[in-house]
């Protein structure tokens, strides 16, 4: 056997391992959610109808399509519970993400500005909370923000408060603890694209006459936007759907789709209204990301 | 664009004691210099002399831990870089690569309160100059080495300063293209009437573009005057070899004072001239005799050193020819091709001569 003929199939092989992986662990169950957002809820197992009776060859076919409907779609679309759910759950994402990208924009560039000693420490910094289990630091947050949490009893102590705040159980804990998780997800990719820009660029448009904000304006941001683009959409994303952080920062209040979600699968068992939100959620969030990519494509192009 | 000035006796740009360190490293060591209006002006040295921080002392991207810069009599340190009249081209072009060659011209014609119509046709007109017609709209990265290198220098040329700060304008070039490209910038400069400095670490450049070169070495001025003076006297045996292939041999003072002084070497006494560091030194002082390969005349008449021919190559519009003489030392003689001797086969012996006022003597 020679070694030409080996290597085309291993090829093949390396490609289609992601590509079976993605089908088996993306697209099958997606398909299967889909297929269940049409179904109608029952009390049996699983809980809902119909399923596929293959004992009956092609007529148990026939009757399982027969029977999937819109009814949910439809109950999703009259119930305004679920229109509040997502207006507001875009609200969050989009407020945080612009309350990350305020935040993130500034530290990365400072990390980027760094020497390059320290650089590797900063970043080391920033990945640090990930070594802790996400719902533990979410869980440390209620410690901090509680009543009478770790916040409220210094304030108290300086005596910059007279009564507790409520902060807990209200949005403004839902923004403190996005902002807090997804920080990371903002910084590393805009750092990633400010620490390999060129240092002599800002410095040309400084002697150009440009004050620091306009070499800001006019240089680094457009030279850095593919990182925050990157980084918005990597925050962005998640967080429309977040259910730990309303949940245990927002109290029963708050109304996110992640939140919905897990209340009608979890606690309502209604599995086909529940898939329901789930594609809707879907729809909400790769709906504008593949308009907003096709657009930054188009617009690549018309510069070249 | 403004008149060509002519050379003032008030220097344009004055640099006084200005010293810069970084850590434990002394990059800049006392730097004092002047540079007239007009003037073209090198800087050259090996890497890490301190001339690029020097440079970057100018543009304001460092701040010197000593000493005074000024303008036209205006204070320059205190002034953040975008605030100061010089501009500088990159070594790196740095050209924006987001915007087209004509944003990149405009860039720092924008907050100068010029209107629209004056920029675009600021624009055009640095364009004619750099020869880039109907490139406006191109992008950096969709032009040429050269291309890019003449963006950068219209765009440094934009705010018509009155000094240009050029980092190895023509280092990223090949060597073709930087022969052509040194007289194109001679030509510009000439025109516009502005005061370039270059820093460059190749002496041919250095010699080819300016009206005076400032030779560093381990953050300071060990020499500056004019190609032709650095070349034919130069200060030290450091310059010497930096401007050009020279033949040391090393020897004794004789005593002796005047416009040539013997030296006692190997080869019995050498006549030449001395520079001025030891003019007047103390007979028995080592020194050493510089002479540059054309200086060495084949066979010539009034022979002073005899050797073995050990080398011939053929280099166009000359030969060189290394000469072995009694205690191993080679020299390299030069000859231009019209008039060269000719036939000298390698293995004979071979005569040499030079006038009086072809050596220089050195400091060993």
């Amino acid at each position: 056997m020679s070694g030409n003929a080996v290597r085309p199939s291993g090829r093949w092989l390396v490609r289609a391992v992601p590509f079976v992986w993605l089908s088996l662990f993306f697209l099958v169950p997606f398909v299967i959610t889909v297929k269940i957002s049409f179904s109608t809820p029952a009390t049996a197992q699983p809980p809902y109808l119909p399923v596929i009776d293959w004992s009956n060859g092609l007529e148990g076919w026939r009757e399982f399509f027969y029977a999937l409907d819109l009814t949910n779609y439809q109950m999703l679309a009259a119930d305004s519970l679920y229109w509040e759910a997502t207006v507001s759950s875009l609200a969050y994402a989009a407020t945080a993400t612009v309350i990350l990208i305020l935040i993130g924009t500034p530290m990365a560039l400072a990390m980027a500005r760094a020497s390059e000693r320290v650089q590797p420490l900063l970043v080391a910094l920033v990945v640090v909370p990930f070594w802790t289990s996400f719902l533990i630091r979410i869980y440390a947050w209620i410690a901090i923000l509680k009543p009478e949490g770790l916040l409220n009893a210094g304030l108290l102590k300086f005596g910059l408060i007279a009564q507790p705040l409520e902060i807990l159980n209200t949005p403004l804990a839902v923004m403190i603890g996005l902002t807090y998780a997804y920080l990371p997800f903002m910084v590393l990719p805009l750092y990633a694209v400010m620490s390999r820009l060129d240092s002599s660029l800002p410095e040309a448009a400084a002697d150009l006459g440009a004050s620091r904000t306009r070499v800001f304006r006019t240089v680094t941001l457009p030279l850095a936007m593919p990182g925050l683009v990157a980084g918005a959409l990597l925050c962005f994303i998640p967080m429309v759907g977040e259910f730990i952080i309303p949940d245990l920062l927002g109290g029963s209040e708050t109304l996110m789709l992640g939140r919905m979600l897990w209340i009608e699968f979890f606690s309502n068992r209604d599995w086909p209204i529940a898939s329901a939100v789930a594609v809707l959620l879907l729809i909400l969030i790769v709906g504008p990301v593949v308009i907003f990519r096709g657009a930054e494509e188009k617009r690549e192009e018309a510069l070249r | 664009m403004q008149a060509p000035s002519p050379l003032t006796a008030a220097p344009l740009l004055r640099i006084d004691g200005v010293t810069k360190t970084f850590g434990a490293h002394r990059a800049v060591d006392a730097v004092s210099l002047d540079l007239a209006a007009g003037e073209f002006l090198c800087l050259l040295g090996p890497s890490g002399c301190g001339k690029s921080t020097l440079l970057r002392m100018l543009a304001g991207f460092e701040t010197p831990d000593a000493g005074a810069i000024t303008l036209h009599g205006q204070d320059l340190i205190g002034l953040p870089p975008h605030q100061r009249p010089v501009n500088m081209m990159f070594q790196s072009y740095a050209l924006f690569p987001h915007m087209s060659v004509a944003k990149n011209l405009a860039y720092g014609l924008q907050g100068l309160g010029l209107d629209r119509s004056r920029i675009t046709e600021r624009v055009q007109s640095l364009l004619r100059l750099v020869k880039l017609e109907g490139f406006e709209d191109r992008r950096p990265d969709k032009l040429s080495g050269g291309q890019r290198q003449r963006v950068a220098l219209a765009r440094a040329l934009a705010r018509e300063p009155r000094l240009l700060l050029l980092d190895e304008p023509l280092g990223a070039l090949d060597r073709t293209l930087r022969e052509e490209t040194q007289g194109e910038l001679r030509a510009i400069q000439r025109r516009l009437g502005t005061s370039f400095m270059v820093v460059t670490h190749d002496p041919e450049e250095a010699m080819a573009l300016a009206d005076r070169i400032v030779v560093m070495d381990r953050g300071r001025i060990v020499q500056a005057g004019p190609a032709r003076e650095l070349y034919e006297r130069p200060a030290s045996r450091f310059v010497a070899g930096l401007l050009g292939d020279v033949n040391l041999i090393a020897g004794t003072l004789e005593p002796g004072e005047g416009e040539s002084r013997s030296v006692c070497t190997a080869f019995g006494p050498l006549r030449a001239v001395p520079s001025p560091a030891v003019a007047s030194a103390a007979s028995e002082t080592s020194v050493v005799v510089a002479l540059r390969p054309e200086r060495l005349r084949l066979g010539d008449g009034d022979t002073i050193l005899t050797g073995t021919l050990v080398d011939v190559a053929f280099l166009g519009d000359r030969v060189r020819r290394q000469i072995r003489l009694a205690d191993g030392t080679v020299l390299r003689a030069s000859t231009a091709l019209p008039g060269d001797p000719g036939d000298l086969g390698i293995g004979q012996p071979v005569s040499l001569g030079f006038a009086p006022e072809a050596g220089w003597i050195l400091p060993a």
